[in-house]
C-alpha cells in the first residue's frame, strides 16, 4: 500500500497511457466492424469469405502480431501505432462476427414490414435494423472491450506504455505489489468500460430491457402452457 | 529491408532445426503447455459446463465469474505468480500451466453450457417421458447435440492458449515465445518474426485441425437440419466469442 | 384401468391448474380429455407416467399407487406422444423408434426388428428407415412418434395433441388411422386435444375440461351431444352451433339434413344407431 501511495503519481501516469492505448481500438474496431458484419450479413456470397478471414485474423497470436507489425507498417518498434493498429484488427476479428448474428437475429418480419410500410434501404438501416441489432451489438462490444483492455498490458512486452509496465517491472524487481498493483488497475479500467458501455446501451437502447422482461415473461409463460 | 524474406531464409537453414533451441523442440513444448493446459481446463469446464446446462443451475454466477477471468491481464497474472512461487525453471511450468487454464475455461464453459442449453427442450422433454434417466439424458441425447458447440469451446480454448503460451518464456520457460522474448531486447527482428511466424502457422494448422474434428462430429440428423434451407432456427446458438491474447 | 382420486397442482408459481379431479379411466378404450388452454388437460396426463406429481391426491393403474413406484420405470411402460414429436434429431427413424427397447437392454438386431414392423403398423414407408427425423415431413414424424409411443408394447398410451401441428387433410388422415391402429391393438389410450371434432372422434369417453382442470361433463360422445350439462359444454361443443344443430327437411321427398345455418349438411337414408356419432 506504501508503495501505491508513493507511485501514485506514475500509477496515474500509466493508467491514462492504458486508456488511450484502449479506446481507439474499440472504438474503431466497431466502427469499421458493424459495417462490415452488415455487409456479411446481407450479402451472402461475401459472408463466408468474409468470416472466414476474420477467423484467420483471429488466429494469429497478438504479440506476433505487434512485433510484426513494424515490418507490415513501415513503423518503428516502439511506435504506439503498431499497438493500436494489432489491437484494432482484433476488435474487428472478433465484432464482425457478432455483428453479422446481430444483423440476423432481426425478425425478417419487422424488415419486412417496415420495407412495405415503405422504409428506403437507407433508412430502414438506421431505424430498424441497427437499433433491433442494438442488444446484440453491445453484447459484443462488451467482450472486444473486455479483451482489448487487458491485451494492451501485452505492449509492456515491446516498450509501450501502460499498466502492463507494472508487469514486466515488479518481475524485473521481483516485487508481487508491483505487478498485483497493476493486474488491479487494469481490471478496474475494464469495469468501468463495460459500466459506461452498459449505461450508454440502456440510453441508447431504452427499449431493449423492457423487451428482455417480456421475453423473460414470455418464457415463463411458455414453461407454464408446456406444464398445462 | 526484407523481414519477411529473411525470416524464411532464418526457418529454412537446417541448423535451425536440432538442438534445444532448434524448431522442432520448441514446437513440441508449446504444443505440450498447450496440451497440458487444455486437458486440464476441458475436465474442468466441460464437467461444470455440462452441469451447469443441465440443470440450469449457476448459470448467473458462471456468466459473471468467466467475465471476470477475461478481464485478468494473463502477464500480469502469469508473473505475479511467477514471483510468488520464486524463480527457478522447475516452478515456472507450474504459475504458467495456471495462468493459462484460467485463460482456458471461459471459452471452454460457455462452449459447453450454450451447448447444451441449446439443445430443443422439447426433446429433452420426450426423452424423459419416454423413461430415460437423467444421466441418460446427458449422454444419449444432451452431449451428442451439444457437441459441435462444446468443440466450439475447445477450439477458441486452444486458439487463445496457443497464442498466449509465447507469453510463458517470459518467465524463462520454452515455447515458440523464446525466439520473441530472446530476441527483443536485443533488437534481432528477424527471429522475432520468426517466432511471430511459426506461432501463426502452428495455431493455423491446429485450428483446421480442430475445424475438421467438428465437421466429424455433428450428429449426422443435425447436419441434415442445417442443409435443409428454411430449418435453421433450431441449430442456431450462442456463438461463443471470447478473448484472445 | 387409471384412477385419479381427488387431484390438485398448484405450480410453485401460485397458479392452481387442476382442482380435485375425479375420474376412472377404464382400460382398453380411448378417453379424451378435451378444453381450451389453461384447463390442465395436459398437467393431468403427464401425471399418469409422473412427468408432474401432484400436489395432493392419489392416482393409480390398476391397482398401484404410482406415486410408489419409480418414475423411470413407471414411463418406461407407458407410451408418449407429444405434439411435436419429440424424436431425437441425432438419431435414424428406426433408432428413435426402437429407443426405450433399447434402454431396457433388448438387443439391438431384435429391437430394430420390431421397429421396423412398427413402422408398417403406423403405415411409414420401410424405406424411411434410415432417414433422419428432419428429412421428414411432419406428418410422418407423427407416424414415427406414435411408432415410437408402441415400441415397448405399452398398455397405456398416453397421446397429448398429437396431431395439433399437422395441416388438417393430414391430421384426418392420422386420426383414421389411429382408430384403425386402436381396433387392432385396443390399448389404454389417454388423448389430449382442444378440438371437440376429434374428441368426439376418436373418444370412447370424452372429459370435457373447465379452467382448473374442473370436469364439465363425462360420457360418451353421443350422450354429451344429446344431453349438454350446462350452457359451458352447450357452447364448447356447439361452437361452431349451427354446424352441430342439424334438422331434417324433405325436399322432392327425400328427406335431407340442413344445419343451423341453413345449409345442407347431408342426405338422411336409413335411422343409423350411432347417428349421432358422426354429426
Amino acid at each position: 500500500m506504501t508503495w501505491v501511495l508513493a507511485n501514485l503519481g506514475q500509477i496515474w501516469e500509466l493508467t491514462v497511457a492504458h486508456v488511450l492505448l484502449s479506446i481507439a481500438p474499440i472504438v474503431l474496431g466497431f466502427l469499421l466492424a458493424v459495417p462490415i458484419g452488415w455487409f456479411a450479413y446481407r450479402f451472402r456470397v461475401s459472408r463466408g469469405l468474409v468470416l472466414t478471414v476474420c477467423g484467420l485474423l483471429y488466429t494469429i497470436p497478438s504479440l506476433a502480431l505487434i512485433v510484426a507489425m513494424p515490418t507490415i507498417l513501415g513503423t518503428k518498434i516502439l511506435d504506439p501505432l503498431n499497438l493500436i493498429v494489432t489491437l484494432t484488427l482484433y476488435a474487428i476479428a472478433l465484432m464482425v462476427r457478432t455483428a453479422t448474428d446481430a444483423f440476423d437475429a432481426v425478425s425478417t418480419d419487422v424488415i419486412q414490414s417496415s420495407t412495405a410500410v415503405g422504409f428506403g434501404a437507407w433508412r430502414r438501416f438506421w431505424q430498424v435494423e441497427l437499433p433491433l441489432a442494438g442488444p446484440v451489438l453491445l453484447a459484443g462490444l462488451r467482450v472486444v472491450s473486455t479483451s482489448t483492455v487487458s491485451l494492451v498490458t501485452l505492449g509492456a512486452l515491446v516498450g509501450m506504455s501502460g499498466l502492463g509496465y507494472l508487469f514486466t517491472n515488479g518481475y524485473q524487481r521481483n516485487f508481487p505489489t508491483e505487478i498485483l498493483t497493476g493486474i488491479v488497475g487494469t481490471v478496474l479500467i475494464a469495469v468501468v468500460f463495460d459500466i459506461l458501455l452498459v449505461l450508454i446501451g440502456r440510453m441508447l437502447l431504452p427499449w431493449a430491457r423492457v423487451d428482455d422482461a417480456a421475453r423473460r415473461g414470455a418464457g415463463t409463460a411458455r414453461v407454464k402452457a408446456v406444464a398445462a | 529491408m526484407n523481414l519477411f524474406g529473411d525470416a524464411f531464409r532464418w526457418i529454412l537453414e537446417p541448423s535451425h532445426w536440432t538442438g534445444p533451441n532448434g524448431i522442432p523442440n520448441r514446437i513440441l513444448e508449446h504444443l505440450a503447455y498447450t496440451g497440458l493446459t487444455v486437458l486440464i481446463a476441458t475436465l474442468i469446464a466441460v464437467a461444470l459446463g455440462l452441469y451447469i446446462g443441465h440443470t440450469g443451475r449457476f448459470r448467473g454466477i458462471a456468466v459473471s465469474v468467466t467475465g471476470a477471468m477475461r478481464a485478468l491481464p494473463t502477464l500480469g497474472l502469469l508473473v505475479y505468480l511467477a514471483v510468488l512461487f520464486g524463480l527457478g525453471i522447475q516452478f515456472a511450468l507450474i504459475p504458467t500451466i495456471i495462468v493459462l487454464v484460467v485463460l482456458a475455461i471461459p471459452p471452454l464453459l460457455a462452449g459447453a453450457y450454450s451447448g447444451v442449453q441449446s439443445v430443443d427442450g422439447r426433446t429433452v422433454d420426450a426423452a424423459r417421458s419416454m423413461g430415460m434417466t437423467e444421466w441418460q439424458i446427458l449422454w444419449k441425447v444432451e452431449v451428442p447435440l451439444a457437441l459441435p458447440l462444446i468443440l466450439g469451446g475447445i477450439r477458441s480454448a486452444v486458439l487463445q492458449v496457443v497464442a498466449t503460451a509465447t507469453v510463458a518464456a517470459y518467465i524463462s520457460l520454452g515455447g515458440l515465445g523464446r525466439y520473441i522474448i530472446d530476441a527483443l531486447p536485443v533488437r534481432d527482428y528477424t527471429t522475432v518474426l520468426v517466432g511471430a511466424l511459426l506461432v501463426t502457422i502452428l495455431a493455423l494448422v491446429l485450428d483446421g485441425i480442430l475445424i475438421l474434428c467438428q465437421r466429424l462430429t455433428v450428429p449426422a440428423g443435425v447436419r441434415a437440419i442445417r442443409s435443409s434451407p428454411g430449418q435453421r432456427s433450431t441449430t442456431k446458438s450462442a456463438s461463443t466469442v471470447s478473448t484472445a491474447a | 384401468m387409471i384412477r385419479f382420486d381427488g387431484i390438485s397442482k398448484r405450480f410453485p408459481d401460485g397458479t392452481l391448474a387442476v382442482d380435485d379431479f375425479t375420474i376412472t379411466i377404464p382400460s382398453r378404450t380411448t378417453t379424451v380429455f378435451v378444453g381450451s388452454s389453461g384447463s390442465g388437460k395436459t398437467t393431468l396426463l403427464r401425471m399418469v407416467n409422473r412427468m408432474v406429481d401432484p400436489t395432493s391426491g392419489s392416482i393409480h393403474i390398476d391397482d398401484d399407487d404410482i406415486s410408489t413406484l419409480e418414475p423411470v420405470a413407471l414411463r418406461r411402460r407407458i407410451g408418449y406422444v407429444m405434439q411435436n414429436s419429440g424424436l431425437l434429431p441425432h438419431r435414424t427413424v428406426v433408432d428413435n423408434v426402437a429407443t426405450v427397447p433399447l434402454l431396457t437392454g433388448v438387443s439391438k438386431r431384435e429391437a430394430r426388428a420390431a421397429a421396423l414392423d412398427l413402422m408398417d403398423t403406423v403405415g411409414l414407408d420401410r424405406a424411411l428407415a434410415d432417414r433422419y427425423p428432419s428429412q421428414l415431413s411432419g406428418g410422418q414424424q407423427q407416424r414415427v412418434g406414435v411408432a415410437r409411443g408402441l415400441a415397448i408394447d405399452p398398455n397405456i398410451l398416453l397421446m397429448d395433441e398429437p396431431f395439433g401441428a399437422v395441416d388438417p387433410l393430414v391430421r384426418s388422415e392420422l386420426q383414421q388411422e389411429l382408430v384403425r391402429i386402436q381396433k387392432d391393438l385396443a390399448k389404454t389410450i389417454v388423448f389430449v386435444t382442444h378440438d371437440i371434432d376429434e374428441a368426439f372422434l376418436l373418444g370412447d369417453q370424452v372429459v370435457i375440461l373447465k379452467t382448473g382442470g374442473r370436469i364439465a361433463q363425462v360420457g360418451t360422445p353421443a350422450e354429451i351431444l344429446a344431453n349438454p350439462a350446462d350452457e359451458f359444454v352447450d357452447t364448447f361443443i356447439g361452437a361452431e352451433r349451427g354446424r352441430r344443430a342439424l334438422s331434417i327437411q324433405t325436399v322432392n321427398g327425400k328427406e335431407v339434413v340442413v344445419d343451423g345455418t341453413g345449409r345442407l349438411a347431408g342426405i338422411l337414408r336409413s335411422p343409423t344407431p350411432e347417428s349421432g356419432r358422426s354429426a
